[in-house]
């Protein structure tokens, strides 16, 4: 094979993550993981071209109030108004940029906008909890909402979800891909939820729990929180002299 | 180069995922009247054989050239052979637990060390209970280049052909099973 062709078949790789990094699939004080996470061990699998490359979307998925869950309706919706920002980094601290960011989350007062929850706390009908942002060249991203209440869900006597909001983020890859929550710092609901504990190590966990920020509030309109999030990082060696050409 | 961070951990999507994640094109990875497009649908079961009706599925792939229009592809990034072609599917599981995307084959794609890989979609699998996503891959039956596929190769033989596609009228069918018996074979990446 000629040096140049060789060259055309060298992939970025992706850090593998470290076993506590991630909740174990099977939690068991999360009763649902019980009858859905696999038994069988996984399977390796080498990142090759599929796994390093992924869908990479643009502003035609955002609508202009996408990223401001307070201005999807008529009205104003109730709560307590708040700024969410923060970075979509990896794990060397280079922003994730254009990455779309999608986030979910209750009213409120602890309701979804969903037929499946029908527990007995009011709907607004001035919020519908779905937000959509495309992070800057930076990385960064911003949103405001409303702080959204916690819920109980019979996982175990008396269970209620901390207060949180949904965040799924592509990064680049098909390798950065990823979802999760995040929380507000301080609540008093953590010791006993499941699913924030299916996280074993406390720093991991605490990667989940956004910051307040006094600095980013407006005064007389809305308090604020940082979350910056975290994909997977590329391994150093491969990448000399890129660095130089990938920026767009 | 800065020091590494860690990385924000997984959690579950939740039951109430079709709030933030429901595109109303989502199943389309291919525009509907694509030449050579195909339904691939699926039923997804957990370790009791019931359906889940809460999960979310989704999709990554070549074009039928086996191309990647992403910076990252070393050959160089390309539009899509096929007009419409987005790559990237995502459908969320109905009442009985199925799935359903429209799409067209992928090409085999080369790798570093000079194998071929068969046509594949690798797949990620959302849902409640499920607090990190799983990951997996669909192969089309009767593909030469199955027997030297050097994923497949490294999968368990009794446990393959959970992989593999089979036949259906408007296409294929892909069924996932997340644990028991017949457990599809799921991957880290």
């Amino acid at each position: 094979m000629s040096q140049d062709a060789e060259r055309k078949l060298i992939l970025p790789s992706y850090r593998r993550d470290d076993v506590d990094a991630h909740p174990p699939l099977l939690s068991p004080g999360y009763r649902s993981t019980v009858t859905r996470a696999p038994q069988q061990p996984l399977t390796y699998l080498p990142q090759r071209l599929t796994e390093v490359t992924g869908p990479l979307l643009g502003e035609g998925r955002l609508g202009e109030l996408d990223h401001d869950l307070t201005r999807q309706h008529d009205g104003e919706p109730l709560g307590q108004r708040i700024i969410v920002h923060g970075r979509v980094l990896d794990g060397d601290g280079r922003a994730v940029p254009h990455t779309l960011v999608e986030i979910w989350q209750a009213n409120a007062a602890g309701r979804y906008r969903h037929t499946a929850d029908t527990w007995p706390a009011p709907l607004d009908p001035n919020f519908t909890g779905v937000g959509r942002a495309l992070t800057d060249a930076e990385g960064r991203y911003r949103f405001v909402t409303v702080q959204p209440g916690a819920y109980p869900w019979r996982n175990h006597d008396n269970a209620w979800r901390p207060a949180h909001i949904h965040f799924s983020l592509f990064g680049r890859a098909f390798t950065q891909r990823l979802v999760t929550q995040m929380y507000f710092p301080g609540d008093p609901l953590f010791s006993q939820d499941p699913i924030f504990n299916s996280v074993r190590d406390e720093r991991a966990r605490q990667r989940m729990v956004a910051r307040y920020d006094h600095a980013a509030t407006r005064p007389e309109w809305a308090l604020a929180y940082e979350f910056d999030i975290v994909l997977r990082g590329r391994e150093a060696t491969v990448f000399e002299d890129e660095d130089e050409d990938d920026d767009e | 180069m800065s020091e590494s961070l860690g990385v924000t951990p997984a959690q579950t999507v939740g039951p109430y995922l079709h709030i933030g994640l429901r595109w109303p094109d989502g199943p389309y990875v291919v525009p509907e009247g694509t030449a050579g497009a195909f339904w691939l649908r699926g039923r997804i079961v957990d370790g009791t054989g019931a359906a889940v009706v809460d999960a979310m599925v989704e999709s990554w792939q070549a074009d039928p050239d086996g191309r990647f229009d992403h910076p990252d592809d070393p050959r160089g990034a390309r539009p899509p052979a096929v007009a419409g072609f987005r790559g990237f599917g995502r459908a969320e599981t109905d009442s009985e637990g199925w799935y359903a995307l429209h799409t067209v084959k992928p090409g085999p794609l080369p790798t570093f060390d000079g194998d071929t890989e068969a046509p594949h979609l690798t797949l990620s699998v959302f849902g409640r209970g499920l607090l990190h996503r799983l990951v997996t891959r669909v192969y089309f039956p009767g593909e030469a280049a199955n027997a030297t596929d050097p994923v497949l190769r490294t999968v368990d033989p009794q446990r393959r052909d959970t992989l593999l596609a089979r036949p259906a009228a408007d296409g294929f069918q892909f069924d996932i099973r997340l644990q028991g018996e017949h457990e599809t074979v799921f991957f880290a990446v």
